[in-house]
């Protein structure tokens, strides 16, 4: 028995994931604005935005699905492709670029034919720019899933995601 | 919880600090974080439990002391000692050592420069709090500036306070954040909000990353007196996803707070009610632009409006709304307790108090500093930062990020205020200080910037949007040795015409690394064209661009 008017889109599957997502729009009265804090929390669920998820959450909010699509895009952080199982993130921020990350992302790319925002063929790799880490101090930076190491190396991070490459899918 | 209260759980708690003999703080900010910090302060908690010294020897996690490059850190209290580059397996040593004299090897001179130059007012605990304990905050004096506002001082008052500090806006615009108060206090809206800017989004700048992650408190008892000089109830934080330790602590402090009564309604038993909440960014630059900002917290996409009207007339919602950046709010504790007086007679005629910079590139001591405002640049970059590494040669600072410049070798000797870098062509902007050498090419600088203004470009004005592509487009066609000099005319003309007709500061900033390099490096743009060579070596020019 449904309480709530708001709740009457049906999630897009059984998938119990959905709640997640429904309780972040019911924490925000299901109101328009609780969009990006809805799609941050439906990518934190399933790694990316697909179109039904999309749907969901346009009907849960009374948003115009071009309205979710536009903002889906419009912000970086959002991706509507799967990702794959490792994430390699090499910062270009301005103290990482002068010190040397242009030749890190040249290697990986070289390494992992891989372009920034693309993924392997077996989604095992991801590679990804970021704009600043935040951790100049220890410039050039390279997150290697969610961790991040500082004082890299072209050698050492080619040699990180081949190890990524050459193993078992996580 | 009301002011007596208040100082019962402040006396409590440093009553229970005094309990141990020694406290061991292992820095857990970002960049030693990077370093493994964790995985010494495990190791310290571990010995510690199997010497069985829990009652007399504290260990905790604490905030950043600066010096990033030289991580992990870990302070020893009381004796003030500090030792770098700590590994794990050093733990016995530390702990061997509480008795005896200091460890030699890992000591870290706190006289050294780096240290001594800086003056500390927002960063002013140096660190050494736990920043997921709000005791920890109490018992340092946190909150009791708020209680004696709330219930000694008028909004007016406030604000006439703020004003007479000088204290002007962090996030790069400079302006006075005392009027700003003023402006939205006069409105007569039954409702209006306030909002932190903590989207951080210049590449090169960490600062409030740091304040977010080692002085949440700092920040809410900031935002809880603003809302209550300009009279709102409802504050959002609004942090860049990129963030999240950022995050979680900025969450973890709201629920303290709130469960200590210092937010929600009628706080300290006064009529004054406020509540706060956070926004999460979703990695777009342009949403540091205040108007933008509030487009995003609406759920929208994060593109600018025309000003006037100012969010200080119609910001979040129609309503009026105060903005402020991190930094900003971080100051109004200390303004309050020390009075405006005293802030004022730090800094500059124009420019009052402290700056924090974020000081990376070609330099030795690289991390965040705290220095008055007007102190000299080249103090800045050779004194605490120690100068350039390995015998190379200082080329330019650049600050102020995309909409920034650079300050060449020539003008070391300026003061760093809000005032001097507008006269050099550049800004202080949020606080990032990029050192460049010899070895960086300044025309390559420029596309970087240029690159990330023309992805950045949210694309409703025409100017920003076509204007940083073709301005990259001859930049790239430089750097490759394929441009002439009617293309360094284009772009110069171009610069000139996005600068003016851009809708926000995004695009009015976007030509100002081309413009500040032009002004001081152009032999370099002219050595790419007319000599078809790149004098630091960065960029790669063909032979078939040179027989062009």
């Amino acid at each position: 028995m449904r309480t709530t008017t708001a709740v009457l889109a049906p999630a897009p599957s059984e998938d119990k994931r959905w709640r997640i997502v429904h309780t972040t729009m019911r924490r925000h009265g299901f109101g328009p604005d609780a969009l990006i804090e809805t799609l941050h929390s439906t990518q934190e669920a399933f790694g990316y935005l697909d179109e039904a998820g999309l749907r969901y959450v346009a009907e849960c909010l009374h948003v115009p699905l071009s309205r979710v699509y536009g903002v889906a895009t419009f912000y970086n952080l959002f991706t509507l492709k799967p990702q794959g199982a490792h994430a390699c993130v090499v910062c270009l921020g301005t103290a990482c670029y002068i010190k040397g990350a242009p030749q890190i992302l040249a290697a990986v790319e070289q390494a992992t034919h891989l372009h920034r925002g693309e993924t392997t063929p077996d989604k095992q790799v991801s590679l990804m720019i970021a704009r600043c880490l935040g951790t100049c101090g220890l410039a050039p930076a390279v997150v290697f899933d969610d961790e991040v190491a500082g004082k890299m190396t072209p050698d050492e991070a080619v040699r990180h995601i081949k190890e990524w490459m050459n193993h078992e899918p996580r | 919880m009301n002011l007596d209260e208040l100082r019962e759980l402040a006396a409590q708690t440093q009553a229970q600090q005094s309990q141990f003999d020694h406290r061991i703080v292992v820095c857990t900010g970002t960049g030693c974080h990077t370093a493994q910090s964790e995985d010494v302060l495990k190791a310290l908690e571990a010995d510690v439990r199997q010497r069985g010294l829990t009652k007399t020897c504290a260990i905790t996690g604490g905030g950043c002391r600066g010096l990033c490059a030289e991580g992990p850190l870990v302070t020893v209290e009381p004796q003030q000692i500090l030792y770098q580059h700590v590994k794990p397996d050093d733990s016995t040593a530390i702990l061997d050592s509480l008795e005896t004299e200091p460890i030699e090897r890992l000591l870290c001179d706190t006289n050294d420069p780096f240290f001594a130059r800086q003056k500390r007012i927002v960063l002013e605990y140096n660190g050494l709090l736990d920043p997921e304990q709000i005791e920890d905050y109490i018992a340092a004096g946190g909150f009791l500036t708020l209680l004696d506002v709330l219930s000694h001082m008028q909004p007016t008052e406030v604000i006439d306070e703020v004003r007479r500090s000088g204290l002007r806006g962090r996030g790069g615009a400079g302006y006075s954040v005392g009027l700003k108060w003023s402006t939205v206090a006069k409105s007569s809206a039954a409702s209006k909000y306030i909002i932190c800017n903590g989207d951080e989004g210049d590449p090169g700048a960490f600062m409030d990353r740091s304040v977010m992650e080692d002085y949440p408190y700092r920040i809410i008892e900031g935002m809880l007196i603003a809302a209550y000089a300009v009279g709102a109830n409802q504050g959002f934080i609004y942090v860049r996803a990129e963030y999240p330790l950022a995050v979680k602590r900025l969450r973890h402090a709201i629920r303290q707070a709130e469960k200590f009564g210092l937010l929600g309604h009628n706080i300290a038993g006064t009529p004054f009610s406020f509540s706060l909440d956070i926004r999460l960014g979703a990695g777009a630059f342009v949403c540091g632009e205040e108007t933008a900002l509030i487009a995003s917290i609406e759920g929208k996409r994060g593109q600018p409006r025309p000003r006037p009207p100012y969010p200080a007339e119609s910001g979040l919602w129609g309503l009026p709304t105060l903005i402020n950046n991190v930094e900003s709010y971080a100051n109004i504790v200390p303004i309050l307790r020390e009075g405006s007086d005293w802030f004022a007679s730090i800094g500059t005629e124009r420019s009052k108090g402290t700056k924090v910079f974020a000081l990376s590139g070609q330099v030795v001591h690289t991390g965040l500093i705290e220095v008055p405002m007007g102190m000299q640049l080249r103090e800045i970059v050779f004194d605490i930062g120690g100068g350039i590494p390995d015998g190379r040669r200082f080329k330019a600072v650049q600050t102020g990020g995309p909409s920034g410049g650079c300050i060449p070798e020539e003008h070391l000797d300026i003061s760093v205020d809000y005032e001097s870098l507008l006269q050099l062509g550049t800004y202080i902007g949020s606080g990032g200080m990029i050192v460049m050498d010899e070895t960086s090419c300044m025309v390559d600088v420029a596309k970087y910037f240029m690159e990330f203004c023309m992805s950045e470009s949210c694309g409703k004005c025409v100017p920003c949007r076509v204007g940083t592509a073709q301005m990259y487009r001859i930049l790239d066609k430089i750097t490759r040795g394929e441009a002439t000099l009617a293309d360094l005319a284009q772009l110069e003309e171009l610069c000139d015409m996005v600068k003016h007709t851009s809708l926000c500061g995004l695009g009015e900033g976007a030509p100002n690394p081309v413009q500040s390099t032009l002004r001081y490096f152009r032999d370099e743009y002219l050595a790419h064209i007319v000599e078809k060579r790149c004098p630091a070596g960065v960029c790669t020019i063909t032979r078939e661009a040179v027989l062009l």
